[in-house]
Formats: C-alpha cells, structure tokens, sequence
C-alpha cells in the first residue's frame, strides 16, 4: 500500500496537480474570506471563519474531483492496472494507496488556512475573541467532507476509464451527497422519515461538527460513507474476476 | 514442475476462452506458446499471473496454486502483459524505483542497476518512459518483470510491434535470461520459436493441438503430405505434372510457378526433376513449404 502511495504522491506533485490544487483552493478561499465585497470577513464585522467553511465545501466538489478522476480510470485506459494486478499487491492495497495519497493532498490544501484562523484570532477585540473550540470542529468537519469526496471520487474514477466521466460523475455524486438529501428532506415527501433522510447527507453532519461538538453519530456517519465508497470502488475492480 | 496447468478453462459469458486445457513446464525449459489471435493465449497467461480466476481447473506455478496463494506467487513471477502498458511520465528509475517498493527489495539501488544493464538500457537510463522508443519501451517493460528475480518468467508477445533488429536483440536477450530461469512466451510469429525455444505449445480456437519438441513438430511433417513451391523457367503443362504418380495435388500460382504437394514417402525434389527434363525446361526456383514451422501451424490451425 505505501509503494502505490508514495507514486500517487511523486505524480501529484510531479504532474503539477498538486501545486494548481492547493493554490486554487487557497486562492478562491482567501478571496471570498477576505476580498470580496458581500460578506467577507473585515466588512461583515464577526470573528470567525463561518465564510470559508461555507465555501469550502463547494470549492472541494470539484477540486477534489479533479485530483481523483485519474487515479483509477487512467490506470485502467493505459493497462497499467494489469501490471499492478499481477504484482504482490491485492486490490485493496491499490485502493487504500491511492486513496489516502488523495486524502493527504487534500489536508495540506486545508493547512495552509490556518492562517486566516490566527489573523482572525489577533484581530478580535479583544484578542483571541473566536470561539475556538468551533472553529477546530469545522476543520475537523471540513478534512473528513473532503476524506467522504475523495472515496466519491475514487469510485467514480473506478467505474469508467474516461478521465472527463469520472470527473462529472463524481462532482454530480459530491454534490448529491453534500445537499441532495438536505434539499430532499426540505421538500417534505417523506412525513416523519424527513429527519432520517436529512441525516443521510454530509451537510447535516458538517454543520454538526461544525458547532464544535464532535459527536461519535457524525464521526460514523463519515466513516460509514467512506467504507460505503472505497467498498463500492472494491467490488467495482474485483468484478474483473466474476 | 515450474508451470502445471490442469483441466484450465475460462468461459466469458457464454464463449470459452480456453477449453480445459492442460499441460506442465519444467525448471529451466523455454516454451513458446503459439495461436493465431483470439486463441487463449492471453488468457491463459492472465490467469497464471494471477490477474484473472479460472473458471474451472487448476493451475499452479512452482507447486503452489494459482487461486490460492497469489501472493506468494507474484512475488516470485515476472509478467510482461501484452501491450506493455507503461507509465510515460515517469523516469525509468523512478519507475523502477516504484516496483522495487512493492516488492520491498531490501538492496534496491543494486537490483535496480543490475536489471537495468542486463537490459541494455543503460544508456537511456536518464530519460522518461514516454521519450524511449517502443524498442526501449519494451526492455523497460521486460526489466520491471525482472526486477524481483523471478523463477518464472510469463511474457506476452515480448516482440509485436518491434522492427527486426529490435526483435534479434530481444530474442538474445530473453535466450540469456532463459539460462536461468523458466520461460512461458507468447506469441504468433513462427520464426520466434524457432529462435528462442526448446518447445512449442500450440493452441487454437482455447485448444491445445499441439504439445511437442521444436524438431518434432517439424519431423511430424516430414512424414506425411510435403508441398513444394517449383518456378520453372517456361509455362508447363499441369495436367501432365497432375498425373505423375505420387503427385496430389497441383495448385498454379502464377504461370509458370506452382505449389505441387506430393504424397507419402515421394521424394518430390526427384520426381520436379526428371519432369522438368521431359518437358525440357528448367526448374530456377524450389522451396519446400512443408520444413517451416509456419505450415505446421497453418496445418495444425486451420479448420480444427
């Protein structure tokens, strides 16, 4: 597993993806929290990052997207995948490999706004005035969204071996995920199960963590949707075998 | 025994990719594995890797089984698949690097710079797989199935799509390494096996139709119908040739160029000979079709 995830890593930063990833990431974030007219943090007067943990989310859909859509698929187009297939590897190794070197892209792009977290917290008056138990939730909350979008992405890269369809396939997947069953509980089809379909989205357990309260439910929650995933990309590379 | 195949059938769908297949490899042999396309041989080969399950049968490589223990297997075969699926952005090194790691060779610098000199890359040895030429390509290919030092080597056509001189210097190269080590090659160019291998498995159609020593697969035709390809100097007349006893069969290629097959036991090289006199002409051109490995197989493949 680790020989797959160092190559992940070497390719990422080797390919430039990397570095477009985190600089994107960064950029559309420290513009929407301290630049942009409506509603950034110096004009809207609050000590607190609710801006970027807003945005985030929605920049990661396809960010995140974008950094998984070839893990698999380009492996399977190229017949390299043979290779790793008759190599002491089991798929499992492969996946995890892969999975987590997305993962760790995925944090250091986060990292780095730890910054805007300490600007926050000299600028408040007084100093240090930023509920900081929140604001370590959200990051919490904001690496495992970005740990549920990476096992999404790695799916969708599993099951065509078009770079393009996997991309679109897995930001249409994230973005179900992160509000689909928000919007489908708000509609009130489902009576008294309204809350039981809320509870299936990533954005009911987001804004949980998000209050500062780590909550066992939530971490399950994530963890569940995760093995949900990396499973599904599994059983989707052993079908070769059926 | 290196490679035991028992009974091996794999059925996509509905079609059957091999039809129970069976048959065994010693240590230190060189076999080629022959069929035109379509006819198992891949398949067979993606099973003994351990890339694919069978269907049914067994197959086991140094007495360990396939399905059982695959682990343990690739970590002691090399697998050159067929379309030598590379990654091009990556350093030859780096590449090497990569597969050093998976096999967790504890002195990987020495096992990296020793496959690189046996597979003569060491003059490309700074460059991106994407900038080699297929040539190359294929060496690098062939080096990371090395890399392990493996007992068993399973190449999947390891010249198609190489120039000639590639193709000699390939041969050479896998004659070398089959000193030491078991060999199963693909491919479907006679002339290869008769370069590189001790013996020919020959399948068609997910059949084995034949199983046999190079030499004796080539005696095999010595003793039964032989066909000659004869250019006499002037247009002769057919029906006379026809009639000659132990002629079969006359087949005109050109005007005067004919394909003469003679029967059992007839020495056709006499008989062209005395029937260019009686019909005072000269015989310019005579090869015999039936030596060449390739009749054997046309033979052995075709309407089985």
């Amino acid at each position: 597993m680790y020989s797959i995830f160092k190559k992940e890593i070497r390719s990422f930063l080797s390919s430039l993806i990397a570095y477009v990833v985190i600089i994107v990431f960064l950029l559309l974030n420290g513009l929407f929290t301290w630049v942009f007219a409506d509603g950034n943090v110096l004009t809207l007067g609050y000590a607190n990052l609710d801006v970027l943990f807003y945005m985030a989310p929605w920049i990661f859909i396809f960010l995140i997207s974008a950094i998984t859509m070839r893990a698999i698929s380009e492996e399977i187009k190229q017949g390299t995948y043979e290779i790793l297939g008759t190599k002491p590897l089991t798929d499992l190794n492969i996946i995890l490999g892969k999975y987590f070197a997305a993962v760790v892209l995925v944090f250091f792009a986060i990292v780095p706004t730890f910054i805007y977290f300490y600007s926050i917290y000299q600028l408040g008056l007084p100093k240090g005035n930023i509920d900081v138990g929140a604001t370590w939730g959200s990051y919490i909350g904001l690496i495992l969204l970005g740990a549920c979008y990476a096992a999404i992405g790695l799916f969708a890269s599993a099951i065509t071996p078009n770079q393009i369809v996997a991309f679109i396939f897995s930001m249409v997947l994230c973005f179900f995920f992160y509000v689909g069953f928000q919007q489908l509980s708000n509609l009130n089809l489902f009576g008294s199960k309204d809350s039981i379909v809320q509870a299936l989205g990533i954005q009911y357990h987001y804004d949980s963590i998000s209050r500062g309260v780590v909550d066992t439910r939530d971490l399950v929650y994530f963890g569940s949707l995760i093995t949900f995933f990396l499973g599904l990309t599994y059983l989707t590379l052993d079908s070769r075998k059926w | 025994m290196s490679i035991e195949i028992k009974n091996l059938t794999k059925v996509y769908g509905t079609q059957k990719a091999i039809d129970s297949i069976s048959f065994s490899i010693s240590a230190g042999e060189i076999v080629g594995f022959l069929g035109p396309n379509g006819a198992g041989k891949s398949t067979t080969m993606k099973i003994l890797s351990g890339y694919i399950p069978q269907t049914s049968g067994n197959a086991s490589i140094l007495g360990m089984d396939v399905a059982k223990e695959p682990l343990k297997i690739k970590e002691r075969v090399g697998y050159l698949p067929e379309l030598n699926p590379l990654y091009n952005e990556m350093y030859i090194k780096e590449y090497l690097q990569f597969n050093a790691d998976i096999y967790k060779i504890k002195n990987a610098k020495e096992a990296i710079e020793h496959v690189i000199e046996i597979t003569g890359l060491t003059l490309e040895r700074k460059k991106k797989i994407g900038q080699l030429s297929k040539g190359y390509k294929q060496r690098v290919g062939l080096a990371q199935a090395l890399l392990n030092n493996p007992d068993v080597l399973i190449l999947d056509e390891p010249t198609s799509g190489l120039d000639p001189n590639q193709m000699t210097e390939i041969r050479k190269l896998i004659v070398e390494l089959g000193k030491n080590k078991t060999i199963l090659l693909s491919t479907h160019i006679m002339q290869e096996v008769e370069a590189m291998c001790s013996r020919v498995i020959i399948i068609n159609k997910g059949k084995i139709v034949a199983d046999d020593q190079v030499g004796n697969i080539k005696n095999r035709l010595k003793n039964t119908a032989k066909t000659t390809r004869v250019r006499f100097r002037d247009t002769i007349e057919v029906n006379k040739l026809k009639e000659q006893s132990g002629v079969e069969a006359v087949v005109a290629i050109e005007s005067n160029v004919y394909e003469v097959t003679a029967s059992n036991g007839t020495d056709l090289a006499e008989l062209l000979f005395k029937f260019a006199i009686a019909s005072n002409t000269i015989i310019t051109e005579q090869i015999e079709l039936s030596e060449s490995l390739e009749n054997v197989f046309h033979q052995l493949t075709k309407n089985v």
